[in-house]
C-alpha cells in the first residue's frame, strides 16, 4: 500500500495508519495515553535538542532514516553530559511511500529507542505531495545528573583530544549509495550511550564531547577551539581512518576531515585522564578504535601536524563537500 | 634516498631564489593539505597555476548553461563543482533555488557524465544539456559518452563544453611568463597523455618539467628532482610517477578524445584565447553539440578580481584586493578561483584565512 493525502487528513485513514504501524511499534504508558500533549515527570537539570532529518536512500548499509533520528537526537543530549530519556518525532510522509518501508523504517526507530533507553513520547504525522519521501524530526530531553559540566567552552591547555573511531564511514556509505558504488563502507550510525556511560563510570573529568556529524572533525574541532579560546593541534597520523573510506575519499577528492559521521564523538580530557578515558572508550562496542588524535594548546585556531612534520591550520568546512570534477 | 633526507636538502637549500609552479590544482590541494611549504626553504617559492578546469571556465560558459537549465523541457546536468561559479545572471546553484528574474532553473548534479545516457532514453521529451568541463583526465568520459549515445540512436543530449587541454596552456606560460624555473606536471593529465608531451616544451625553454603524483612524498620527491636539474644546468622532462603514468599514457583514452574531438582555440578564464588548447566535437557528432564554440569571444572578468594574475602566479590569492578585502569568499565568490576546491584561491582561504 502508497501513503496518499488522505493519510494526513486527520481521519479514518490517519487512525488506522497509527493504529496499524506507530502505535504497533510505538507503544509505551505515556504515548498510549493519546492525549493532547506528553505529561512529563523529570526532577532537575534538562538538556533538549532537536534535529531533522532528511537522508536519502532511506535505507542504508548499517542503518535507516528510523534508526538514524534516534542516534542523531540522542547522541546530542549525550554529549552535554545527559541521560536521554524522551524523544518525540514528527514525520513528514510524501505520497507515494511505501506503507511496507514505512513499517520497517518505524519498527527500527522504535528498536533503536529501546537500546538507547529513551521512551517516544509524543508524535505526529503529515502527507504533502511528492514522490515517496520521508523526513522525521525528532526533539529528544535528557536528565543532567548532578555535577556533571560538559561544554564546548571548557578546554583548557594541557588537555588532549580523544576520538571514538574511524572518520568519514557515514559519509561514504551514503555517497556510494548514491553513486551507485559496490563497496564494503558501511554506515557508522549508532547511538554513543555506551561510550559515554563508560567514560563517567571510569570517574573522567570529561570537559567537552561533541559528536561528529556534518561538517566533520575539521568543523567541531574549529568550534571547540573558539568556545574555549584555545589553540587545538590535532596528530594527522593518529586520527583513525578507516583504508576503505581512505581510498574512497582520495578518489573523489573528499577529506576524510570534513566528512559527516553519526555514531563517533570526541572528547576532551585533562591530560593525566587519557590513558584511563581511552581504556574506558576501548572497553565499548562503538568506542573500540578510541584514538588519542590531538591535544588543546595555549593560543588561538585549529591546526593540524601532518605525517612529515609540518604544520598547517585548517578552518570549518565550507560549502557541500561535493565529489570534483577531475 | 629516504624522505627524510629529501626534506632536509629542500630545508637546507640556499641557492638562487626559485619559482616552480605545480599545475594541477589537485597538487595545491595536496601541498597545502601537507603543509609542504612549511618543509622547504623559502627560497624555493611554489605557485600554483591554471591547473584547476573550473576556475579557467568563462563566465559565458555559466551564462549558457543556465540558459539550457530554464529552456523549456531541458535539464543540465552538471558536476558539483560548477554550482556555485558565478555567472552575469547568477550561479547555477542561485538559479536553481530562483533565477534573477524568478523561473526556476531545472539541473541535476550528476556523478558521472554517462548517466545522461539512461536518463535520456527513459525521458524522450527532455534535452539533457552537459556541462562538460576538464582536462584531457575528464575529456575521454564525456567522448565515451557522445559514442555511447550515437551507438544507441539517443539523440536528446547536448555536450555545452569547456573541455580543455593542458599543454598548450603550459606552452603559453612558458611564452608569456617567462620566470618559471621548472613545472611539477599533472599527475592525472599524465595518465592520459603520457610523458612525452612534455618533450618539446622541455626543449624550447630548457626547463624541468617533472611529472608527480599526489602524496605528499610524490610532490617532494618532484620537488626535489626539479631542484636539482636546475643545479646541474638541466631541463628535461622526468617522471616521477611511473606506477600510474605510462610513457605513453592511456592510448584508448587517447584514441576516443581523438574519435570525438577536434581542438581550437579556447578562452581560459583570466589568460584569453589559447590557439589549440580547446576540445571541439567533430562535424560528424554535430547534433550533440550544445553551442560551445559560441563562447569564444568571452574576456570579461568582474572589476577588481585578478584571477589571471592569481593563475599565473604573479600574485598570490591574499594579494588580490578582492581577497584582501574580504569581499570575495568561498560563501560568495566573485571567480571560479575562490568556489572550486582545486582553485588556488579557495584553497588559500580555507587554510590560512
Amino acid at each position: 500500500m502508497k501513503i496518499t493525502m488522505a493519510h494526513g487528513s486527520g481521519g479514518k485513514s490517519s487512525a488506522q495508519l497509527m493504529k496499524d504501524i506507530f502505535g504497533k511499534h510505538f507503544s509505551n504508558d505515556v504515548l498510549n495515553k493519546m492525549e493532547d500533549a506528553a505529561v512529563l515527570d523529570i526532577p532537575g537539570r534538562i538538556a533538549c535538542s532537536t534535529d531533522s532529518f532528511v537522508v536519502t536512500p532511506l535505507v542504508f548499509k548499517g542503518g535507516d532514516i528510523g534508526k538514524l533520528c534516534v542516534c542523531g537526537t540522542v547522541n546530542d543530549l549525550l554529549m552535554m553530559g545527559a541521560q536521554p530519556k524522551y524523544l518525540t518525532c514528527g514525520f513528514i510522509m510524501e505520497e507515494g511511500l511505501d506503507t511496507e518501508l514505512l513499517d520497517q523504517l518505524v519498527a527500527s526507530m522504535a528498536a533503536q529507542a529501546r537500546e538507547a533507553g529513551v521512551i517516544i513520547a509524543a508524535g505526529d504525522t503529515k502527507v504533502v505531495e511528492g514522490n515517496g519521501g520521508l523526513y522525521i524530526n525528532t526533539t529528544g530531553i535528557g536528565l543532567i545528573p548532578e555535577g556533571r559540566d560538559v561544554s564546548s567552552a571548557n578546554c583548557r591547555e594541557g588537555d588532549v583530544i580523544l576520538c571514538s573511531g574511524n572518520l568519514g564511514d557515514h559519509h561514504a556509505c551514503i555517497l556510494s549509495h548514491r553513486m551507485e558504488i559496490e563497496n564494503d563502507i558501511v554506515s557508522d550510525c549508532a547511538a554513543l550511550n555506551d561510550v559515554v556511560g563508560a567514560l563517567f563510570d571510569a570517574g573522567i573529568n570529561v570537559r567537552t564531547m561533541r559528536d561528529v556529524t556534518r561538517g566533520g572533525l575539521g568543523t567541531v574541532i574549529n568550534e571547540i577551539a573558539e568556545s574555549s579560546s584555545c589553540k587545538i593541534e590535532l596528530d594527522e597520523e593518529a586520527i583513525p581512518v578507516s583504508p576503505q573510506v581512505k581510498g574512497f575519499s582520495d578518489i573523489l577528492g573528499l577529506d576524510p576531515l570534513y566528512m559527516g559521521n553519526e555514531g563517533k564523538m570526541i572528547a576532551v580530557v585533562p591530560a593525566e585522564q587519557a590513558e584511563a578515558a581511552l581504556a574506558a572508550m576501548r572497553s565499548t562496542e562503538h568506542g573500540k578504535d578510541a584514538a588519542l588524535i590531538g591535544r588543546v594548546l595555549d593560543g588561538e585556531g585549529a591546526f593540524i601536524k601532518t605525517h612529515l612534520g609540518a604544520t598547517r591550520r585548517f578552518d570549518v568546512l565550507y560549502g557541500e563537500g561535493l565529489p570534483r570534477i577531475c | 634516498m629516504e624522505i627524510t633526507q629529501v626534506i632536509e636538502y629542500l630545508k637546507n637549500y640556499d641557492g638562487r631564489q626559485l619559482k616552480l609552479m605545480e599545475v594541477c590544482g589537485t597538487h595545491t590541494a595536496a601541498i597545502f593539505k601537507n603543509g609542504i611549504r612549511d618543509l622547504i626553504s623559502p627560497k624555493i617559492k611554489l605557485i600554483s597555476g591554471p591547473g584547476c578546469p573550473v576556475c579557467v571556465t568563462p563566465t559565458a560558459f555559466i551564462d549558457k548553461c543556465v540558459a539550457y537549465a530554464k529552456a523549456l523541457n531541458c535539464e543540465l546536468l552538471t558536476f558539483g563543482d560548477m554550482m556555485k561559479v558565478p555567472g552575469t545572471a547568477g550561479s547555477l546553484s542561485e538559479n536553481k533555488a530562483a533565477g534573477e528574474d524568478g523561473a526556476k532553473a531545472n539541473i541535476t548534479i550528476m556523478y558521472s557524465p554517462l548517466e545522461a545516457i539512461e536518463k535520456a532514453k527513459a525521458n524522450p521529451e527532455i534535452t539533457y544539456a552537459v556541462a562538460a568541463v576538464g582536462f584531457e583526465t575528464t575529456a575521454p568520459t564525456y567522448a565515451l559518452l557522445v559514442k555511447e549515445a550515437a551507438r544507441q540512436g539517443v539523440e536528446n543530449i547536448r555536450l555545452v563544453t569547456a573541455l580543455k587541454t593542458a599543454i598548450p596552456a603550459l606552452r603559453w606560460i612558458c611564452e608569456n611568463q617567462n620566470d618559471i624555473d621548472g613545472f611539477i606536471c599533472p599527475g592525472h593529465v599524465s595518465v592520459i597523455t603520457g610523458v612525452h608531451v612534455y618533450d618539446q616544451l622541455a626543449e624550447d625553454y630548457h626547463k624541468p618539467f617533472v611529472v608527480s603524483g599526489f602524496e605528499a612524498e610524490h610532490i617532494l620527491a618532484a620537488i626535489y628532482r626539479i631542484v636539482k636539474q636546475i643545479e646541474a644546468g638541466e631541463g628535461r622532462v622526468e617522471n616521477m610517477y611511473p606506477n600510474a603514468v605510462k610513457e605513453d599514457g592511456n592510448p584508448k583514452a587517447l584514441q576516443a578524445i581523438e574519435e570525438v574531438f577536434t581542438s581550437g582555440a579556447a578562452v581560459w578564464r583570466g589568460l584569453g584565447p589559447i590557439d589549440g588548447s580547446g576540445l571541439y566535437l567533430k562535424d560528424e557528432y554535430e547534433v550533440y553539440d550544445g553551442g560551445s564554440r559560441g563562447l569564444d569571444d568571452d574576456m570579461e572578468l568582474p572589476e577588481g578580481c585578478r584571477c589571471g594574475d592569481v593563475i599565473t602566479g604573479r600574485i598570490n590569492p591574499d594579494q588580490c584586493p578582492m581577497f584582501a578585502g574580504g569581499s570575495c569568499t568561498p560563501m560568495d565568490p566573485f571567480g571560479p578561483c575562490m568556489v572550486s576546491s582545486e582553485g588556488s584561491c579557495g584553497i588559500w582561504y580555507r587554510n590560512k584565512h
